[in-house]
């Protein structure tokens, strides 16, 4: 019950992009047509995956204070919890690279389709951010992790593809010349904040 | 060297700090950065205290690279930005969490997150990697000054018409139970749009912003 509570949760009530802004940056750059959104989401689920459940498993076992007294008692007064940031970015990093050979491999037309955005994963905040609020949050194990690094891909995955189809229709809309492009995307991405504060209030 | 002699200030370099503030904005132009400008604009101070932070690390990070830019082999070049990146953002997260720990609590992982923040990176990348330390110093102002503008304005007005005041004074005058006792604009009856403090809201108001900008700024209009 707990884990489908962590689930639902990070998909839509803490959704990646539409309550904490996340992954804004290659969100609105390559929701222009709906196939590389999908490639890209695709990407961005797998590397959350893995790197949520390795940084938990880090911050546990080697960072947090009193992480280390699995070495022996000496250890226990080691609190090492301000090297986080250049640890889970070193991992975020070797993963992507990991991804990007697998997709360059296996799929070499979407490894054509996403080019730059590949790469740019490693800096996408949604990625670094799923590890710094899995810290945040105090999950009890590895399973808990996982999951949140699932819900949460899964929810951006959902965001990117919804604004992609609606880019896709208002192409061809009759929108005032300085709106058109970046500021219409905006401002459909809060429209469809709103709808989504709406699962809010939903409690599991 | 011709770079040597150029003058301090001269036309080229006035325009690297000038243009982000406009023509060229990170937020509004280039699209990098938006996440963290979103995330903590509902109150002017942490948007201030942000703005500052990025400001650093971006001037920081922009001159040691380019100091080092003939070192690094283009292979791993992304890497050992992310390094230099994380240990100066580890170091403004120890220093506020040491002077300003309320502030600190309040940007939760928004520090962590300048790190991945496409500003630095793409300045870094875009920039830093092929010029001299004191263009890239330049860049580095420009860039983390327009970030600070909108970042300000779009804290501003969400803290404005979201709660009635600016750095947590009230501004728009006390709002008490009934009508009486209120003072200010809330004695004629004025409410603060509590909606403004919502997430949506922010993404809106940039997008507002950016309808002005270009409205008044022609040449940016996408096709």
């Amino acid at each position: 019950m707990d884990l489908i509570n962590i689930f639902i949760k990070s998909i839509f009530i803490d959704n990646m992009v539409f309550a904490y802004f996340l992954g804004m940056c290659s969100y609105l750059a390559v929701s222009k047509t709906v196939k590389t959104a999908v490639g890209l989401g695709a990407a961005v689920i797998f590397v959350l995956v893995v790197t949520v459940p390795v940084n938990f498993l880090l911050d546990t076992f080697l960072l947090k204070a009193g992480a280390l007294s699995w070495l022996g008692a000496d250890y226990a007064g080691i609190d090492l919890s301000f090297l986080s940031f250049i640890m889970f970015i070193a991992v975020i990093a070797s993963m992507v690279q990991l991804v990007e050979m697998i997709v360059e491999r296996f799929a070499p037309a979407l490894y054509g389709a996403l080019g730059i955005f590949l790469p740019l994963i490693a800096v996408n905040c949604a990625i670094l951010g799923g590890s710094l609020f899995m810290q945040q949050k105090d999950f009890s194990n590895v399973g808990e992790s996982a999951v949140y690094g699932l819900g949460s891909g899964i929810g951006w995955f959902l965001a990117i593809l919804a604004i992609a189809a609606i880019r896709e229709k208002i192409a061809y809309s009759n929108i005032p010349a300085p709106l058109k492009g970046l500021g219409i995307t905006f401002i459909i991405t809060g429209l469809m904040a709103i709808g989504f504060m709406s699962f809010s209030g939903i409690k599991l | 060297m011709a770079e040597e002699k150029e003058a301090l200030f001269s036309k080229k370099n006035k325009a690297l700090l000038t243009d982000p503030l406009d023509d060229n904005n990170p937020i509004s132009v280039q699209v990098l950065g938006i996440c963290s400008a979103l995330a903590i604009t509902v109150q002017l101070k942490p948007a201030l205290v942000m703005s500052l932070a990025v400001l650093f690390v971006i001037i920081a990070s922009n001159v040691i690279v380019s100091l080092i830019r003939n070192l690094i082999p283009s292979r791993i070049r992304i890497i050992v930005q992310l390094l230099i990146v994380a240990s100066l953002v580890i170091l403004v997260d120890q220093i506020l969490k040491a002077y300003a720990y309320d502030v600190s609590k309040e940007l939760s992982v928004f520090v962590g997150l300048i790190i991945t923040n496409c500003i630095v990176m793409g300045r870094l990348e875009a920039f830093a990697l092929a010029n001299g330390p004191w263009k890239s110093f330049l860049d580095g102002v420009g860039n983390g000054a327009g970030y600070a503008f909108i970042l300000v304005l779009v804290a501003f007005f969400r803290e404005l018409l979201g709660s009635g005041k600016l750095m947590g004074f009230e501004v728009l005058g006390h709002k008490a139970k009934t009508l009486a006792e209120s003072t200010g604009v809330y004695s004629f009856g004025y409410e603060n749009n509590g909606f403004m403090l919502l997430s949506p809201m922010a993404l809106i108001t940039v997008g507002i912003i950016i309808w002005i900008q270009r409205a008044r700024n022609r040449k940016l209009i996408e096709n």
